[in-house]
């Protein structure tokens, strides 16, 4: 379960309709509940570091992450997961998704935009113990 | 002492702990130092042949330690090094 007030849930949605036709790429900041949910206190943009190929493609910078991780920690947060937009593509996890995600235990956020408009979005959890049998399993947004 | 930032998914392998202060010359040392606190983080950062994983980043302070001098990169009291599990992804 992942928890997120309206304000930083409509933020992500925006995020991807700016940048469409590329994919948007951001941080989710909060705490992680003894009981596995998640609750998202503010989202960080970031910058989406695939030039090469930003319609398909997103990569954060690690020395982006850090500063987000450094100015989370100063404010009581922690890194819970990751958005990212698919330009006119499904809000589902691609091969390429799978294969690149290695937070466990974080959320990895996804919304389609449907020429130019935010459309569906949906959260996946990364469960499994390790690169061998990890798996984005779809989990509930709560948005209040 | 230097001190290693564990990122979330990795704090359930490091005693819950959102960093540890290591006894360390280099970056090398630190990450040795870290792995014997806490051997169960090993498999999550090397591979099987005890290569540093191509996923993860680890950075001192604010440089990735591939453009210093990588694993013998000096580290002092202070230091802040951070292990960065890549964020990517995309459409097929």
């Amino acid at each position: 379960m992942l928890n997120i007030r309206r304000k930083e849930y409509e933020a992500l949605r925006q995020h991807g309709e700016e940048t469409y036709p590329h994919e948007c790429c951001g941080v989710l900041l909060g705490q992680m509940g003894e009981d596995g949910a998640r609750s998202v206190t503010s989202v960080a943009r970031a910058g989406n570091t695939r030039t090469d190929s930003a319609h398909n493609r997103y990569n954060i910078d690690p020395k982006e992450l850090i500063r987000i991780q450094r100015h989370g920690r100063e404010h009581g947060q922690d890194i819970i997961g990751f958005y990212h937009s698919h330009p006119d593509h499904p809000a589902q996890w691609s091969q390429t998704d799978l294969a690149e995600a290695h937070w466990f235990g974080c959320s990895y956020i996804i919304t389609s935009v449907e020429k130019g408009k935010a459309a569906l979005t949906n959260a996946f959890e990364l469960t499994g113990s390790d690169e061998n049998d990890k798996k984005l399993v779809s989990e509930k947004i709560e948005v209040k | 002492m230097p001190k290693i930032q564990i990122p979330t998914p990795l704090r359930q392998y490091a005693g819950k702990q959102p960093a540890v202060e290591v006894q360390a010359g280099t970056i090398g040392d630190a990450l040795s130092d870290l792995v014997a606190k806490h051997p169960d983080l090993r498999r999550h950062l090397y591979t099987d042949e005890g290569k540093l994983r191509a996923f993860v980043n680890v950075y001192l302070n604010d440089e990735d330690v591939r453009y210093l001098q990588k694993e013998a990169t000096a580290v002092k009291d202070g230091d802040s090094i951070s292990i960065v599990p890549s964020i990517a992804g995309g459409l097929n």
